[in-house]
């Protein structure tokens, strides 16, 4: 074994957190997260389809404070998600390994990600004449 | 490691390793969770921007939004995207983080229990407010 040293993962308690393991940590939580979106997306769907007095019940629950704020927060982790997702991709095809890219690209997807969820609740409020 | 082995068994190197995966299938995962990222890139922006239009519809709105084939046929590849994607992120996280053999195996299989009740469960909706008009 010590003849051979395999490369070893760091460990989370003394590693110095960046930006490059903080995107590659919150990819996995955010796909967590959406994943119970998933469950929610399927009840609004049989809502829908049980009939009115279900749907309304739903659409009460998902427009109350702690609703919208999950909802919020799901829009944030999808926006996240998605832009971190076309990272991955890119790296997959073999561009953006570089130290320097990888930085730019992590803090376009942070910034982005806010950008992206901020305008999609201005969007909705302004679309329902909010403004 | 390698050279101590062969050293002691009487197998050559290639019969060690035949058996042991398939050559066609080993990228089987990750592939399919590299394409089902790129059918969700519209799928879901789709989604979104019609979610942004319309939350906080009444249910009448709501079944005829859902009732229309093009939102029949989006809504039907988005939700089975979707749930293959979710089920292959799950599977990595726990292969990665449980270790005993039995609660792996019972939560990757309650995993894609899940995912396939979801797909069901969305998709007959789906028929019926197409079928019935909810």
């Amino acid at each position: 074994m010590a003849s051979h040293p395999r490369p070893t993962s760091p460990h989370l308690q003394v590693y110095r957190p960046q930006l490059t393991s903080i995107t590659s940590i919150l990819h996995r939580l955010t796909g967590l997260f959406l994943s119970l979106g998933v469950v929610a997306l399927v009840v609004w769907l049989m809502a829908a389809a049980a009939g009115a007095t279900e749907f309304d019940r739903v659409q009460a629950c998902l427009g109350s404070i702690p609703g919208r704020a999950l909802l919020f927060l799901w829009t944030g982790a999808f926006f996240y998600h998605l832009l971190n997702g076309l990272r991955h991709l890119a790296w997959d095809a073999g561009w953006g390994f570089e130290l320097a890219t990888a930085y730019r690209t992590g803090w376009a997807v942070m910034i982005g990600t806010a950008i992206l969820t901020v305008a999609a609740w201005v969007l909705g409020y302004w679309a329902r004449g909010a403004f | 490691m390698a050279g101590k082995a062969s050293g002691k068994s009487l197998r050559s190197e290639l019969g060690r390793v035949r058996g042991l995966g398939s050559a066609k299938e080993g990228t089987q995962h990750w592939w399919m969770q590299r394409m089902t990222a790129l059918a969700l890139i519209p799928l879901s922006l789709w989604f979104i921007a019609t979610l942004v239009c319309l939350a906080e519809v009444d249910h009448a709105t709501a079944i005829w939004w859902l009732g229309s084939p093009l939102t029949l046929g989006l809504m039907s590849l988005f939700l089975i995207a979707l749930v293959y994607h979710a089920v292959l992120g799950l599977q990595v996280v726990i292969e990665d983080y449980i270790h005993g053999h039995a609660a792996k195996l019972v939560l990757l299989l309650l995993v894609q229990a899940a995912g396939v009740a979801l797909v069901a469960a969305g998709l007959v909706s789906l028929l019926v407010i197409v079928i019935y008009g909810g």
